[in-house]
């Protein structure tokens, strides 16, 4: 077995106006052929400079020592990237490595048919006749499963999904039939039924194509599910190396160890949603829901000519005081329109929604707005939720202000001092600007600011999507302290399903705007009933390379069903 | 509890160091720097002169005689007037100094109104949106589609009948500017209250209960004024040519009422066949190095508008602290990216 790439004591410092920073520190590792590698680490850990290192893509402001060599896959060649020149470079690339993109959707230019796109690559590195060219991208679409290439080959990137499009990315990838395909987090941006059949793909290129795979990613579930040597990546440096089944059976370094015990597993909700049913008085399951949906549909309207996109149709579901109800679907099941038209941002189209005694369904804004003191809202992106102009302290006294509780924000000081340690916040940090705080940070101010008017009902749209797998786990032992303490009533929205049963006491499924199953946690996560509810879970890697490993023949089982069954149709 | 510890101010940078122009030349190096400060230098000559033209003109503005006599019409450069008279026997060093004031006037005059009005406009119509968004933009679009000048010499005629005096002369001009920069200002501010209007920070107000007015004023304006220092500084030189060209086209302010570099142009014309240049060369220069250096700011400012500056000056993104003790070396903990764990 031969090293595609050999990466050796490589740093990477980014000079910066306050200063250099140094990104990768000191890394090495190589990767054999026909191997998977993974390097996992969180943001700001260096894996993506790394990976981006391999081919050569940082930008001017860096600087590199170490040594990246390459080598073909024949054996013959090989160059430092580091070292060599542009046009040797550019050999390279697509040669000996190729790369794929997180974001499909964009890795892709909207203008050109895709087949054109994958030919780029074999237009670059040598001379085809046009006939060659059409018959090996032909060739490659169809082995990453685009069915009927013939066509599709002149279609452009937006008459295919998001799932379609990764594979079109990976076949731009395959078609130089590099050594080694470096896949930054490629699966991070996919619903988590894609991201199975993209992770499948994968295996199938090491195993088909022969290609070496360096699988950037934080999710420690594809993992598991692909890779077979692991690098864990923290502050540019590499903390631990070791092979897949023992980094996750025995980790030895803290961070390591830290890191897996913070992945949500599923299961491990339910003893806490035991200990919570157990804790309710009597007669609370007779208690007027704080919300009712009877036969909600919301639609958007349609472009001309068009019928209108219904986003919710026909749901029906309650939540009563004090209770969690998870919301999980996939991008575009509804599961976001849902929590918005409960606090009022989307206006409800058919059927009714009664949120704290007040119809939703043509309400106007005048009626509604004493309600909203009732209502916390924690949005998704803690990036984006806060004026970044003002303080942190002034964003948590906000909704006093507005609702009459302070007059200013200093003036409501104590009070957001008291919010800010509740979310486990230094008082101090109230001075400082959204800028300033990490993501954790802000969304733990974030839930500041909707605590802060002791709501009855909490809506988190996907609170902790964007941060990174420890901060998550800080960020809903958080929330579940808070709910235990303040004991609101909370639409809890995500698609990750495991992260719905860490704080959910019931747990509602959205399939392309319909309910297709409502139950408690024990009821949905252990026995599904529906088909689609099945095959979400079956999706879904675990952390745990021998368990996965198992379940990823009952997923490939149920696929094969699935196709039968569409046969069968 | 609201005092802050010592510790937790250093992140920040002064204000004064965060104000616009301040902080721009900080971050702006090579050809940009140069000139961002060649316009700075310009302009604050400018200003200087326009401030302190009693002090340095050696005469008035519409004086024709001194102790020692009458001037004397078209004298060459001399100790007396080192730039010589007017056609008029007017002294044309005091004539350019004076005129100073007259620009700075209608720059603050004209730049204050459009700029509030405007800024208000692009409020009320990106916030809003619907039929009065509409119809302000069909407005503005037709007021772009009329050559300015020829907007400028009739809102003129319409304020002040052409001629007038000083302040009558100066608002004529000025709010005739306004009207041709309204558009600008509205566009620009709508623009970028629609981008605001869609940001997360905005919704979470509305979901707080907070009224119109208050998303408005609070967290949609403030986020929204990021380019109007730049288009402020590009009209500053923009009236001013304005205000030549009407002193130039006759509809300025007469020269006994106040100095206008427009307007002494107008009356060099004859001159300049005749071999008299001091009376046309200083004026025009003064108009080309106050717009030079008005438009150098300008457009360094829209230069180092650019995002990736931006970010190069916004730091190293904060560490997150994961509750986790790790072993660590020294040398790391001297690089900005590792912090309190």
């Amino acid at each position: 077995m031969t090293n595609v790439v050999d990466i050796r004591d490589l740093a990477v410092t980014f000079a910066t106006d306050s200063g250099p920073v140094k990104a990768v520190d000191g890394v090495s590792f190589a990767v054999r052929e026909g191997e998977v590698l993974a390097v996992v680490g969180e943001s700001g850990s260096g894996k993506t400079v790394t990976a981006k290192t391999i081919l050569g893509l940082l930008p001017e402001t860096a600087t590199l020592r170490g040594a990246v060599v390459l080598s073909s896959r024949d054996g013959t060649t090989e160059g430092d990237v580091v070292q060599v020149s542009g046009s040797r470079l550019r050999e390279l690339r697509g040669r000996d490595a190729a790369m794929v993109f997180q974001e499909p959707s964009t890795a892709l230019n909207p203008v050109f048919p895709v087949g054109w796109q994958i030919a780029e690559g074999l237009r670059a590195h040598g001379k085809l006749s046009r006939k060659e060219i059409r018959t090996k991208v032909l060739d490659v679409m169809r082995r990453v499963g685009i069915p009927d290439p013939e066509s599709r080959i002149n279609h452009y990137p937006h008459q295919f999904s998001g799932g379609q499009k990764q594979r079109i990315v990976i076949a731009q990838a395959l078609v130089l039939n590099p050594g080694v395909i470096v896949a930054d987090e490629p699966t991070t941006a996919l619903d988590v039924t894609v991201q199975a059949e993209i992770l499948d793909l994968l295996r199938r290129c090491r195993d088909e194509f022969g290609a070496a795979i360096v699988l950037i990613t934080h999710n420690m579930g594809v993992v598991a599910d692909l890779a077979d040597r692991v690098a864990v990546m923290y502050q540019g440096k590499i903390v631990e190396h070791a092979d897949v089944k023992t980094l996750f059976s025995s980790p030895k370094d803290p961070y390591t160890q830290q890191l897996l015990a913070a992945v949500p597993r599923i299961g491990e909700g339910l003893a806490r949603a035991h200990e919570r049913a157990a804790r309710r008085p009597e007669g609370w399951s007779d208690q007027k829901p704080v919300v009712e949906a009877k036969d909600l549909r919301i639609t958007y309207p349609g472009r001309f000519r068009q019928p209108d996109f219904v986003a919710v149709d026909g749901v029906d579901l309650a939540i009563r005081p004090g209770e969690v109800l998870g919301l999980v679907g996939e991008s575009g099941s509804g599961k976001t329109t849902i929590g918005r038209a409960m606090a009022g941002l989307t206006r409800v189209s058919g059927g009714s929604l009664r949120v704290l005694d007040v119809e939703m369904h043509g309400v106007r804004e005048r009626q509604f707005r004493p309600t909203r003191r009732r209502i916390g809202f924690v949005f998704q992106d803690p990036a984006t939720s806060f004026n970044p102009l003002l303080t942190i302290a002034q964003c948590v006294a906000e909704p006093l202000v507005v609702h009459g509780l302070a007059e200013n924000a200093n003036d409501a000081r104590v009070k957001v001092n008291e919010l800010l340690e509740a979310v486990q916040l230094p008082a101090a940090f109230g001075n400082r600007y959204p800028h300033e705080l990490s993501g954790g940070q802000r969304q733990r101010a974030s839930l500041a600011r909707a605590i802060a008017l002791d709501p009855e009902l909490l809506i988190a749209d996907e609170p902790t999507s964007a941060l990174d797998v420890s901060v998550q786990a800080r960020v809903l032992d958080l929330f579940d302290e808070l709910h235990r303490e303040l004991g609101f009533a909370a639409l809890f929205i995500s698609h990750d399903l495991a992260v719905v049963d860490m704080l959910a006491d019931r747990i509602a499924v959205l399939h392309r705007g319909l309910l297709v199953e409502e139950g408690t946690g024990d009821e949905v996560l252990g026995s599904p009933r529906e088909p689609y509810t099945q095959r979400l879970l079956a999706s879904l890697p675990v952390p745990d390379p021998v368990e996965q490993a198992q379940r990823r023949t009952q997923w490939e089982a149920l696929r094969e069903a699935d196709e039968r069954s569409a046969a069968a149709r | 509890m609201s005092q802050t510890p010592a510790e937790d101010l250093a992140p920040h940078r002064s204000r004064w160091q965060r104000l616009p122009i301040v902080s721009h030349l900080r971050i702006s190096v090579g050809v940009q720097h140069g000139m961002l400060v060649v316009g700075l230098v310009l302009t604050g000559i400018f200003l200087l002169t326009a401030l302190f033209a009693p002090l340095l003109a050696p005469y008035g503005f519409s004086q024709l005689r001194d102790d020692s006599g009458m001037f004397g019409a078209q004298q060459p450069p001399s100790s007396e007037h080192w730039l010589g008279t007017t056609q008029g026997g007017l002294d044309v060093l005091s004539r350019l100094i004076w005129g100073s004031r007259t620009a700075l006037y209608v720059i603050v005059v004209a730049v204050a109104a459009s700029i509030v009005i405007g800024v208000i406009l692009g409020l009320i119509s990106g916030y809003f949106g619907g039929w009065l968004d509409r119809t302000l933009i069909v407005i503005a679009d037709a007021i772009y589609s009329f050559p300015s000048l020829l907007l400028a010499i009739v809102l003129a005629i319409v304020i002040s009948g052409g001629q007038s005096d000083m302040w009558g002369g100066i608002f004529a001009a000025a709010l005739s500017i306004t009207v041709i920069f309204i558009p600008q200002y509205l566009r620009v501010t709508r623009a970028e209250v629609v981008r605001v209007k869609a940001e997360a920070f905005v919704e979470s107000a509305r979901v707080i209960g907070a009224s119109n007015l208050r998303i408005m004023t609070k967290h949609v304006l403030r986020n929204a004024t990021r380019t109007l220092p730049l288009i402020l500084t590009l009209n500053a030189s923009e009236a001013i040519l304005t205000l030549a060209g009407l002193g130039f086209l006759g509809f300025g302010i007469e020269p006994t009422a106040a100095a206008e570099w427009g307007y002494d142009l107008n009356k060099s014309l004859s001159d300049v066949t005749s071999g008299i240049w001091w009376t046309s060369v200083f004026p025009g220069a003064a108009i080309v190095l106050v717009v030079l250096g008005l438009t150098l700011v300008g457009e360094s400012l829209n230069d180092l508008a650019d995002p990736r500056l931006r970010k190069r000056a916004a730091g190293a993104e904060p560490v997150e602290d994961l509750g986790v003790e790790l072993p660590r070396t020294d040398e790391g903990a001297q690089t900005p990216r590792e912090g309190t764990l």
